[in-house]
């Protein structure tokens, strides 16, 4: 029954929509984390998607890598830092924080998303299974 | 008369099961809305249906014969007879197409979101139709069978 696979499909689909939720939260909470070299920094992690399909052609996504943004480190001249080098200098996150709020909003619909899908499927198999009642 | 679930839903069965894989399908491409070269994909319902009716005439339900001088049950199966004198069962195939994006991303992925949300909503109304006329035909082969 092909509507059963719709609950693995959007599943699959809420389940990368969290991945990609939960980058953007550790994404903005260390907007401000500064480190004394651009290596020890912060960088922005982001998901790759994949499908992942079966013979008929159908099937849900899955999160197949999370890279780190390669954006460069804005550096701050903050002497009195702890952190900062001995120039005076502390390198920032490279975290685009514009970016990172339309990802989260375009995470967050998408996810809602697969989950009128998941509702739908299921009001449509109850209704399959009452047939004849 | 022979009591055959094929002849008493007709098409509605297979529609039922095709608008199913149709939900899938769509399912599917509404997942894959952020994969990047992720190329959405739909079923032309229509022909898809033909098809089904098609394999559905010619390979009615029937008895294995034997023997050559064994009476067939009816036309139908002299047309669908294999040389074994089995049925050929086929099942019904049918063409998953890609669907033609209005404006595609950069990215490669041909979803448009509200596109394929047009069209979830409106294979689920058709689903729920399709239930509609299996349940008055259940319901009306019912009164049939009471004779009330």
């Amino acid at each position: 029954m092909s509507l059963f696979n719709v609950f693995d499909i959007a599943g699959s689909g809420m389940q990368a929509q969290t991945v990609r939720l939960n980058t953007t939260a550790s994404n903005l909470a260390n907007v401000d984390s500064v480190a004394t070299t651009p290596d020890q920094a912060y960088k922005a992690k982001h998901p790759v998607f994949a499908s992942v399909l079966n013979a008929e052609m159908t099937g849900g996504v899955k999160v197949r890598d999370i890279y780190q943004s390669d954006a460069e480190h804005l550096m701050r001249y903050e002497p009195n830092n702890p952190q900062a080098n001995e120039d005076g200098y502390v390198f920032q996150s490279n975290v685009n924080s514009i970016e990172e709020m339309v990802n989260m909003i375009s995470a967050s619909r998408s996810y809602q998303n697969n989950v009128e899908i998941m509702n739908t499927s299921k009001e449509l198999l109850t209704k399959t299974l009452s047939l004849g009642k | 008369m022979a009591i055959s679930f094929d002849n008493a839903f007709g098409v509605q069965a297979k529609a039922l099961e095709l608008r199913g894989k149709r939900t899938e399908l769509i399912a599917s491409n509404l997942a894959n809305a952020d994969t990047p070269n992720y190329k959405a994909r739909d079923i032309d319902f229509k022909a898809a249906l033909s098809q089904a009716e098609n394999v559905q005439k010619f390979s009615t339900a029937s008895v294995d014969k034997t023997n050559v001088k064994h009476l067939s049950l009816g036309q139908n199966q002299e047309m669908a007879q294999g040389v074994n004198g089995k049925i050929n069962r086929t099942e019904a195939v049918y063409e998953t197409l890609y669907r033609n994006p209005i404006s595609p991303s950069l990215d490669g992925n041909t979803v448009e979101t509200h596109v394929e949300q047009a069209q979830f909503a409106e294979n689920a109304l058709q689903y729920q139709a399709t239930l509609n006329f299996l349940s008055y035909r259940i319901t009306g082969l019912m009164s049939a069978i009471k004779g009330e």
